[in-house]
């Protein structure tokens, strides 16, 4: 058990009871050695062999089924599949941990690819909200529409809509990259607090509002700033940027990235305005 | 939470209450405390049908009182004895259940609301729909219950809206069910997902402009609301698109009439709406698996965007 001392030192942060404790002695964590390395397992991963395909129906099936399903043949080596008939069913396709080329042949309902790390996954079809929520890793391509909070929190990968999407895409995202192909709703890219968002159409009002921190670029109209999101110069090297992510992403190669707008935090939050830099981690 | 659909047919005419069942079972998770049809029937448009009840639905999972059977029979006298003294004609009868009747009647008027005035002005008795085309039937329970209940599964028409409710604000209760009555529209009815912040303020002024409220859901103001602007001269569209600023709070509603079907969202877009739009039909739902009941081939749909109206006609 860990020894518990009050820190000596007060900030004004620790005045308002952001952190009053520190933690010392012996903690759990655990640290690795490559020679062990045969000794650690990942739960949830399978070796997969991309060559080794198959279809799965889920017609017939719930959602948990199909999940189940899905994670058995993983189990069995596979690292390509397609899922026929997915109806717009909800929940399809969450916690793979994997590497994986998964296929979706139609649409999906909501929370579709939610809590994924390491899948690269297209989807022929349309997604309902919060696709991809809490994304890790992996590359995501949903080929129509998505519905609203369109990777929600996101920490990392590449999520793409060749469509449109609803409202609060990239709401409170951490890391990763959204790249939208078509229009993006209202209060796009809230609270976000890291990562990228490439809107390529135009954005609804409220976009940015109350960001932390993160780059959103947008090539149409902007109907409205939100709350602290300012405009910020588009250097070379966004750019650059820009054109390989477009390419990789299979998305507007040809886009004239020079004349998209480049919108940051303003950093005049609360926060910002009254914490020194060490409180304004503790703060966040 | 609640769930809404909606469909127009445009150039011809369907099974519109089977198609509606489909789609509101399939968002029976969104809640079932109660469901409603308004359905848009093929008619000759020579009479109105009344919709109305008598008394409420008090079985498992009610919140009304418990009242004697007989009283719904005297009720349904003085409705009968009122529609002879203003001279409406019953032309044809049928009482679904106890509670829950409907007539063709034949009238000539234009304005309702004297007559809707009149009707109401009996206790316990509530006109759930009038109009030449429009006919809502709303009862507790799941969508296939309720279909089942009232065999809305053969009727024929252009387009209908619905309604599977998750009670929140207001009683589990036939009256404070969705869809509600444009009152005292003919053919007009909304269905609603969402909170309305500003039900009070609004109810008190539409109340001193005459307008009546039958229960204290907030989605009923949306009707209320949409009529009121009617009767000033807007159109369907203009008075859906003045809502967007006259109505606070979170919704996505759809509002019918004889002809047409439209839609609106807020401007927050903190409601959901799947929307698929094709030449002969518009489906619309809270959730793409209720377009997928009547299509389950593979469609092209998307989210309409914040502060959106659209109304398409039959």
């Amino acid at each position: 058990m860990a020894n518990i001392k009050t820190s000596e030192k007060k900030s004004k942060a620790q005045s308002m009871g952001m952190h009053t404790e520190v933690l010392t002695g012996r903690t759990q964590q655990k640290f690795f050695n490559p020679d062990e390395a045969e000794n650690f397992y990942y739960f949830g991963t399978y070796d997969v062999d991309f060559n080794k395909r198959t279809d799965l129906d889920v017609m017939n099936m719930s959602a948990p089924e199909a999940n189940k399903e899905i994670d058995n043949l993983m189990s069995q080596g596979y690292g390509t599949i397609v899922i026929k008939n997915p109806q717009g069913k909800h929940s399809l396709g969450v916690g793979i941990l994997n590497k994986l080329n998964l296929i979706f042949e139609g649409s999906l309902g909501y929370f579709g690819m939610g809590s994924c790390d390491g899948p690269i996954v297209r989807i022929n079809g349309r997604v309902g909200w919060s696709c991809a929520e809490n994304l890790m890793a992996g590359k995501v391509v949903i080929e129509k529409n998505a519905g609203s909070c369109f990777g929600a929190a996101i920490r990392g990968g590449d999520l793409i809509c060749k469509g449109s999407v609803g409202a609060r895409t990239g709401i409170d995202m951490k890391g990763g990259t959204i790249i939208i192909g078509g229009d993006a709703g209202a209060f796009t890219g809230f609270m976000m607090q890291r990562g990228r968002i490439i809107i390529l159409g135009d954005v609804g009002i409220n976009l940015g509002d109350s960001m932390y921190d993160g780059t959103i670029f947008v090539g149409g109209e902007i109907g409205s700033y939100g709350s602290d999101a300012v405009d910020a110069e588009l250097t070379s090297s966004d750019q650059d940027w820009l054109r390989r992510k477009l390419k990789v992403a299979e998305i507007g190669e040809d886009f004239d990235v020079s004349k998209m707008k480049k919108i940051v935090a303003g950093k005049k939050l609360w926060n910002y305005d009254n914490l020194e830099p060490t409180e304004k981690k503790g703060a966040i | 939470m609640c769930g809404i659909a909606g469909l127009i047919h445009r150039g011809k005419s369907s099974n519109v209450g089977s198609e509606l069942q489909g789609m509101l079972q399939a968002l029976k998770h969104r809640g079932e405390d109660s469901t409603g049809y308004a359905l848009y029937g093929d008619t000759d448009g020579k009479y109105f049908i009344m919709r109305f009840k008598v008394g409420e639905n008090v079985g498992e999972g009610s919140s009304s009182v418990m009242e004697d059977v007989s009283v719904y029979d005297e009720r349904k006298k003085i409705v009968d004895q009122t529609l002879s003294e203003m001279g409406a004609k019953i032309v044809k009868e049928e009482r679904t259940l106890p509670y829950s009747l409907r007539y063709e009647i034949d009238y000539e008027t234009k304005d309702l609301l004297d007559f809707s005035q009149r009707i109401e002005s009996i206790p316990g008795v509530e006109i759930l729909s009038m109009g030449k085309s429009l006919e809502v039937i709303k009862d507790l329970g799941n969508a296939k219950m309720v279909c089942d209940r009232y065999s809305l599964d053969k009727l024929v028409g252009t387009h209908a809206i619905g309604h599977a409710r998750m009670a929140t604000e207001s009683g589990v209760d036939i009256k404070s069910a969705h869809p509600f009555w444009g009152y005292p529209f003919s053919d007009v009815s909304v269905v609603h997902n969402g909170q309305l912040t500003n039900y009070w303020n609004n109810r008190r002024v539409l109340e001193n402009k005459g307008m009546r409220f039958m229960s204290e859901c907030d989605s009923e103001l949306i009707a209320v609301y949409i009529a009121q602007k009617m009767r000033e001269g807007a159109s369907l569209e203009e008075g859906m698109k003045d809502s967007l600023t006259g109505l606070d709070g979170v919704f996505t509603y759809f509002v019918a009439t004889k002809d047409s079907l439209g839609m609106a969202k807020d401007t927050m877009a903190a409601k959901p709406l799947v929307l698929y739009e094709s030449d002969d039909l518009v489906a619309m739902g809270s959730e793409e698996i209720a377009i997928r009941s009547v299509l389950p081939q593979e469609i092209d749909t998307y989210d309409p965007f914040d502060g959106e109206v659209k109304v398409w006609q039959i």
